[in-house]
């Protein structure tokens, strides 16, 4: 048994070594593709027409590089570093709350921007954005933005609401009768941050200059406003189909929300609407990463090249409920409409503040920030009535 | 290898050697029968220790080692600060109401299953029997999941039993109820009575099974006897009827306890958001990266349920499996 366990210890001390590839220079020059391309993505954001024919952006590809596509989905941004982790990838989307992680533990490499053509054509407020250039260099390449927006039904806020506080504080909504019972939050510890964003806008006193740099005051004030909030709400969402269903069945007026939610109500001609109220919101921005020792660098780059065209970004936007990163996008796509960009929130970039992970060290509060992990048990403490 | 035994009584006593490859094996495993007997075990006996217990032993591993408070990386140095981590009141409160949970749905679910099983293993003949098992079989042919929103719906705000009530002049019956503490929400859908009624449907057929079993295992002639002998018919089920019939009631209740522990679906769908064991892992795995917690909570309804199937065990419930 003993030597069991050793050999266990052996292996995963083993793991942890093989984790830690050397940083590398960014490829000098473009070759043949390799036949083949591995992605770990988020469900959806690689489709080749399978749920819906129109929504194909795979097919193309693979017949013009002969890169045949292979799609791993992740449902959450540490399942995509896990599985980063363990390698045998050769691109990933990671979110805000994943690029850096993934840039700190030298599991991507830098991207030579000069082989990418239509780099120049990427919107310029996300060129250099710090979700995923460190020092000056470009560890990706933006593949997609949205804000999580404030949706609201539009019978009972005649006017879209102009605060969060609808969510936040006990309150008489327009129609009469209390909000208790009838908003919803985020079940994920990240939506602390929504607290601090309402919190910097209504508390100036705290001194919160970043949400997702909190320091231990700041942090009880979030907590404090959270606990009151459970008061209110009666089922988190972390589903979106069960948030749809919500907002039909069970008279949930206002949330919390993904322009993927809206559009899917808005479809099904339910009265809803979205707004990102005064005190801006929180919004998350993917990238394209490249693995540190990917097997197919060339089809890799290819295919970044191939995630920026203005067709690629227009059918993804539409599909996801996103924002393209290629302003081009946003006129001519049949799909998205011309409407598009604007509904999924394109005008409000400088109102959103991008997910990233919450670390003990932080610039805005002299390194004396509350990490991720007590976020979340401490937001499981706030579900649960503490 | 039994050859000698079929062959007319002239073959001789010591048979040459079949010869070639499968010849030699077949000799092989009748003059050494414990090596045939290693040969088939091994796999699933490999199987088991390594895939099933090794994984259950890496696990639990992890449960010992702790997670860094600065920068939440996995301190794998051996300590039982993750254990005590398990007592701070937010996870405390995970663990009874988990556990609250799981007993009440047991309770419920012999409730419900006992009149059901009762008649089938009593009344039930021919068609109707086969009738019975298709009914409560049927609901295991569906998925899951489809089970839940199905539920999901039917209990909302805006679903058919809310508006069934109002129908019958008792909506100030659910409004009184989900007022209540504890057990009231804003809606059934979204209140722990909603997750109990669920949790007791999906789970049901599992109680319902083995308490038949029991209960057509009890002679007749005895339930004969009790009544002659003047015994009052809740006499002779108190007495008689249900001592017989408690094997197939725990043997049942190990699989709605054990379920309910561990599931997590149910009441992320229906419920509060308030956290179940299954549902606090997999947010400690899978959003936080603190996998030693959520190892350490793993092992909760393992000791649950160790002392559980102890007591069980005693109870003779395993003669009913």
């Amino acid at each position: 048994m003993q030597s069991f366990l050793k050999s266990c210890t052996a292996l995963t001390i083993a793991l942890v070594f093989a984790g830690q590839a050397v940083a590398q220079e960014a490829l000098k020059e473009l070759g043949k593709g390799e036949g083949a391309l591995n992605i770990v993505a988020w469900p959806g954001y690689v489709e080749r027409g399978e749920t819906d024919k129109a929504y194909d952006w795979v097919t193309d590809f693979e017949k013009e590089t002969g890169c045949k596509v292979t799609v791993k989905t992740a449902a959450t941004s540490d399942e995509m570093v896990s599985l980063m982790n363990e390698g045998g990838f050769d691109l990933v989307t990671a979110s805000g709350d994943a690029s850096l992680r993934l840039v700190a533990g030298k599991r991507v490499q830098p991207i030579n921007l000069d082989l990418i053509p239509s780099w120049k054509t990427v919107d310029e407020r996300l060129q250099n954005a710090p979700w995923y250039t460190v020092d000056g260099v470009h560890y990706g390449v933006p593949y997609q933005w949205g804000p999580n927006v404030l949706m609201y039904n539009t019978d009972t806020f005649k006017e879209a609401p102009k605060s969060w506080n609808v969510v936040f504080e006990e309150q008489t909504l327009p129609d009469g009768k209390s909000n208790k019972g009838r908003v919803q939050a985020y079940d994920g510890p990240i939506y602390i941050a929504d607290a601090a964003n309402y919190l910097m806008a209504h508390k100036p006193e705290l001194g919160i200059k970043d949400p997702y740099e909190l320091n231990e005051d700041q942090y009880k004030a979030a907590l404090e406003l959270l606990r009151g909030q459970r008061k209110l709400v009666g089922r988190y969402w972390h589903d979106a189909a069960i948030q749809v269903d919500d907002f039909q069945n069970e008279g949930v007026v206002a949330s919390s929300s993904w322009p993927f939610q809206v559009n899917t109500l808005v479809a099904a001609k339910q009265p809803i609407a979205s707004t990102i109220p005064e005190e801006g919101a929180t919004g998350w921005a993917d990238t394209t990463m490249m693995e540190a020792d990917a097997a197919h660098p060339n089809c890799a780059y290819m295919w970044i090249e191939h995630s920026l065209k203005p067709k690629v970004q227009g059918d993804l936007a539409a599909w996801f409920g996103s924002v393209p990163v290629v302003p081009a996008a946003c006129k001519g796509d049949e799909l998205l409409t011309d409407e598009g960009c604007k509904t999924n929130g394109f005008e409000n970039f400088d109102k959103i503040k991008f997910w990233k992970t919450p670390t003990s060290k932080c610039a805005t509060q002299g390194d004396q920030c509350v990490p991720y992990y007590r976020w979340v048990s401490d937001y499981i403490g706030v579900i649960g009535g503490r | 290898m039994t050859l000698a035994a079929t062959h007319p009584p002239s073959a001789p006593a010591i048979l040459p050697s079949s010869g070639g490859m499968r010849g030699a094996l077949a000799d092989l495993f009748w003059r050494r029968p414990r090596f045939l007997l290693v040969l088939m075990l091994a796999p699933p006996l490999l199987w088991l220790g390594i895939v099933y217990i090794g994984s259950l032993i890496a696990l639990l591993m992890q449960s010992f080692f702790s997670i860094d408070e600065f920068s939440g990386l996995i301190d794998r140095h051996v300590t039982l600060k993750t254990y005590g981590d398990l007592f701070q009141a937010a996870n405390l409160d995970i663990i009874i109401r988990t556990v609250v949970m799981a007993a009440l749905v047991t309770l419920a679910s012999v409730a419900v299953a006992f009149p059901i099983a009762y008649y089938a293993a009593r009344y039930a003949r021919g068609r109707w029997k086969a009738l019975f098992y298709l009914a409560v079989m049927l609901p295991l042919w569906s998925s899951y999941l489809v089970k839940v929103y199905a539920w999901k719906l039917i209990l909302a705000k805006e679903g058919i039993l809310t508006w069934l009530l109002a129908r019958l002049h008792l909506g100030w019956l659910l409004d009184g109820w989900l007022a209540l503490p504890y057990v009231g929400g804003s809606s059934l859908s979204v209140s722990a009575t909603g997750t109990f009624i669920a949790f007791v449907y999906v789970w049901l057929p599992f109680m319902i099974l083995p308490v038949q079993a029991a209960l057509e295992r009890v002679p007749n002639n005895l339930v004969e006897a009790s009544s002659d002998l003047g015994a009052s018919p809740g006499q002779t089920f108190r007495t008689v009827l249900f001592p017989l019939a408690l094997p197939g009631i725990v043997a049942g209740s190990i699989f709605t306890f054990s379920l309910t522990l561990g599931d997590y679906i149910i009441p992320q769908i229906i419920g509060t958001s308030r956290l179940f064991i299954g549902m606090a892992v997999y947010a400690q795995q899978g959003t936080a990266g603190n996998i030693p917690l959520a190892a350490a909570f793993t092992v909760v309804p393992i000791v649950i349920m160790g002392f559980y199937l102890w007591g069980a065990k005693r109870m003779g419930a395993f003669d009913a499996l």
